[in-house]
């Protein structure tokens, strides 16, 4: 036996003493001690037991089988109760209990492979053409939602067009479009209840909009005036409402991952029928928090949604240079958690996928991980020209041969509840509304002066309070030196 | 003394166990406290309020690594688990960041979780969670998320622990608004001002000691009331005085209370102040006691540049230069990684004697260079 792995059944020995407690304290007459820690086939020595503890008092044990109560924890102590029988036969070879259920030894020598033959397949509802695919079963949609999710991913590309030029005119420092995830954006927010909490990236003001954010208050987050709910202190898109249950988007990337397996934690404390859902795209999933939320998620049986939208690329890396497994679904599985993998340009099979999550997450308390295949067909944000790194044959044949909203639109106007009229009459709309929104933000003061000093902390303490005191005095004593647009 | 308990200690010892082995007998004799007072250990001390506002609601929770079954590295959550139960008392996995997150996460959404680093130097993996998210998202959300959270465990240096178990992280912290920075001392403190953070309704940055765990202190009947707590930005004077200020905190205070006593058999009046909040600073008591005694030296374990006596010393020259008598003196840790060699690793750290001889200094009494070997 290699010296850590003598060290390591010595150390897995100790804890099971304790673990089993319950089990009667090994006989020395037995000719084989429990040896289910010992990895070895070799007869083991009488008095080398390795159960030096038993009945040490301490019940408390290495897998805490009491901590959780779900389905995993009954397998555990399934386990528990088996292991006294050590070394168990399974097919000609022998297995061994270990934590975590029963591992069978095999003769050969086999690594796994670094990849599955096929890649991981991907659940789809609707083919190019909008027409449901013959056996597809999908969550059933009405007209009115279906013509709601159509309308608001119709609102979701016209709003990020205009705000697109808005910024490219210079009336707004910064913005990100969600071109080409319109369904995504939609179609999962579609899904949820306005109870689920959203800890968003920064490419989900969709999840928003369905929510019922209205243009204006998108307009004045991004102009940063003082109907911002922001209160003006954050660059433009990152959007929060308390309101909607939507977390203020956080720029460092994935930092929302390891949050939202937090706030369903606290979900489930209260026992709340609703789960958390965050989005992360492709490039995300390589941060450290990633795989702190997914395991975390998985070990507390938090009800969370991860949802990855991997669209291709990060800012300009592209994913065979982000990873080398196959995206983000198969990851899941090492977690211990379900996942999925989804067209993510089909508002259909979002929307049934994320439903079906939702309803695992809250019933069945677990995570639950949805990986949407897309493309992201905007540049990565404003400060970006995606066409250097990119082919533009590649992002033009997303922008229309793949584009979601007109998938869905075939969809929506093959069942007769769309036609060529009601969608100029929306597009119009929509742009009248948000261009009258631009003006109205634009033209709103900006936040005043004592802004500057609030929500630091609950209360303003006194050294803000005397900052604050200072700065009126010295623009009152200087009046031309100050800008007059601040209030104060 | 303290050296020579250490060196007792011999090579790699055990954190947790060693550590409460060793009081430092100097800190006890120091002290002259009436025999009848009752007395308890900072441990004790923040067991109890742990346990007392885990009772009082609901939404406290504790998350962090061996918090649990194994009662904390250092037991400061002994018999929570069993009160409390998993849902309450969360052994995690070893993430920081993820832990961490969570946390943050939880508070996020209206709990009031309680974070345990096993030293604040594993902080570090956290870091832009207690920075970029609690510290700020109450700002950058305009008050729509608060972060009633608190990051606690021991910080500073320990005993031959090495430089990644051995530093003080107050300057870090304190830098950040957004943030509150307690670092307590006695049991009292700890008592009061770990339920004040935990009651607090931002981001507290809790800083205990290892080293100061297992020390005793006399406690009141109102300190050891449930209801009792600590105001958050209020420094305690330890010790009146007319000759000279010495600011600490943490562990340095009991130093600067043992120096102030030797001081005071030479005729020199020490005030020490004991700033228990780091962020916000008290600077109103560290400007009046400077404006009594016209002398001042600041006292910190971790390293001098850009630490928390640089600020205090900057705040008394904002608002009382006029009232100094004497050169600022700054007593810091040594600029450099703690050294793991007990002879090196005392060297790095203030001692009493290097207090004592900066109050001198500041009140122009001469320093013999063979006195201070």
């Amino acid at each position: 036996m290699a010296p850590w792995l003598a060290r390591a059944s010595s150390q897995l020995a100790r804890r099971a003493a304790r673990r089993l407690l319950s089990a009667p304290p090994p006989s020395q007459h037995r000719l084989c001690p429990p040896g289910p820690w010992l990895l070895s086939s070799a007869p083991p020595v009488l008095g080398t037991s390795p159960l030096p503890a038993a009945g040490s008092g301490d019940s408390r044990g290495f897998c805490s089988v009491r901590r959780f109560t779900g389905e995993s924890s009954a397998a555990a102590a399934a386990a528990v109760e088996e292991a006294e029988n050590g070394l168990v036969a399974v097919g000609g070879d022998q297995a061994v209990d270990f934590p975590g259920g029963k591992v069978s030894f095999v003769a050969e020598m086999n690594f796994l492979p670094e990849s599955q033959k096929e890649r991981i397949n991907c659940y789809r509802v609707l083919d190019d053409d909008g027409r449901t695919i013959s056996g597809s079963r999908f969550q059933e949609v009405s007209k009115e939602l279906a013509l709601k999710m159509y309308s608001e991913m119709v609102t979701l590309q016209v709003m990020d067009t205009i705000f697109f030029e808005a910024q490219r005119q210079g009336r707004i420092s910064f913005y990100i479009t969600s071109h080409g995830e319109e369904a995504i954006n939609i179609a999962s927010a579609a899904a949820l209840t306005i109870d689920d909490i959203v800890l968003p990236q920064y490419r989900e003001p969709g999840v928003l909009l369905w929510r019922g954010f209205t243009l204006q208050e998108f307009a004045n987050q991004c102009f940063g005036n003082k109907l911002d709910n922001g209160k003006g202190r954050q660059m433009p898109i990152h959007y929060g409402s308390n309101r909607l249950n939507y977390f203020t988007v956080s720029s460092p990337i994935a930092t929302q991952l390891p949050h939202a397996v937090g706030a369903a934690y606290s979900l489930k404390m209260d026992k709340k029928d609703a789960c958390a859902v965050t989005y992360v795209g492709d490039g995300g999933t390589s941060e450290g928090d990633f795989h702190a939320a997914l395991n975390f998620a998985a070990v507390m049986e938090a009800p969370v949604i991860f949802f990855c939208r991997n669209n291709g690329w990060a800012i300009s890396t592209p994913t065979s240079e982000q990873f080398r497994s196959d995206g983000a679904v198969i990851r899941g599985q090492a977690y211990g958690m379900r996942s999925i993998r989804v067209d993510g340009n089909d508002a259909l099979a979002v929307y049934t996928a994320v439903h079906a999550a939702r309803e695992m997450a809250i019933k069945e308390g677990r995570p639950i991980l949805v990986e949407a295949l897309t493309y992201r067909v905007g540049h990565h944000s404003t400060s970006d020209d995606s066409t250097k790194y990119r082919p533009v044959d590649e992002i033009e044949h997303w922008r229309t041969a793949r584009d979601p909203i007109s998938r869905y639109r075939k969809w929506v106007q093959g069942n007769g509840w769309w036609c060529d009229a009601d969608e100029s009459e929306l597009r119009n709309n929509v742009r009248q509304e948000l261009l009258k929104a631009i003006q109205v933000a634009e033209r709103m003061p900006k936040p005043p002066l004592a802004e500057l000093f609030t929500d630091v902390y609950d209360e303003i303490p006194s050294n803000l309070r005397e900052q604050e005191r200072l700065l009126r005095d010295t623009i009152k004593k200087h009046p031309a030196d100050y800008p007059a647009d601040v209030h104060i | 003394m303290l050296g020579a308990a250490r060196r007792q200690l011999g090579s790699g010892p055990m954190l947790g166990q060693v550590l409460r082995r060793l009081r430092p007998p100097a800190a006890e004799a120091a002290r002259a406290y009436s025999a009848a007072a009752k007395e308890m250990t900072v441990r004790e001390a923040l067991n109890s309020a742990l346990d007392e506002e885990m009772s009082a609601d609901p939404s406290v929770f504790l998350m962090g690594e061996e918090v649990g079954e194994y009662q904390g590295a250092y037991k400061i959550s002994k018999g929570l688990l069993d009160k409390y139960g998993p849902d309450r008392v969360l052994d995690t996995p070893i993430t920081e960041a993820g832990f961490t997150g969570i946390a943050v996460g939880a508070a996020y959404q209206g709990l009031r979780p309680v974070v345990e680093f096993m030293t604040f130097n594993f902080s570090m993996q956290a870091i832009d969670h207690i920075i970029n998210s609690a510290a700020k998202s109450n700002y950058m959300s305009a008050g729509q998320i608060s972060v009633p959270i608190v990051f606690r465990g021991p910080n500073g240096a320990a005993a031959g622990v090495g430089a990644q178990h051995s530093q003080c992280y107050a300057a870090w912290y304190a830098h950040v608004p957004g943030l509150k920075v307690l670092a307590p001392y006695s049991a009292e403190d700890a008592r009061g001002l770990l339920k004040a953070a935990i009651r607090d309704p931002d981001p507290v940055v809790f800083l205990e000691n290892e080293l100061l765990y297992g020390e005793s202190f006399p406690i009141s009947a109102e300190v050891l009331d449930s209801s009792f707590s600590l105001p958050i930005g209020k420094a305690k004077i330890e010790r009146e005085g007319k000759d000279v200020t010495i600011t600490a905190y943490s562990k340095m205070v009991g130093f600067a209370l043992q120096a102030a006593e030797i001081l005071s058999k030479e005729g020199i009046s020490a005030e020490v102040i004991n700033l228990r909040s780091i962020r916000p600073l008290d600077r109103a008591a560290i400007n009046a006691s400077v404006r009594k005694t016209n002398r001042l030296v600041t006292i910190e374990e971790s390293f001098p540049q850009h630490g928390i006596g640089a600020e205090i010393c900057m705040s008394v020259v904002e608002e009382s230069f006029e009232y100094l008598d004497a050169p600022v003196e700054r007593i810091a840790g040594a600029d450099v990684p703690m050294p793991y060699a007990a002879n090196l690793e005392r060297m790095a750290v203030p001692q009493v004697d290097d207090i004592v001889r900066a109050a001198k200094r500041a009140c122009y009494r001469a320093v013999p260079m063979a006195a201070t070997a």
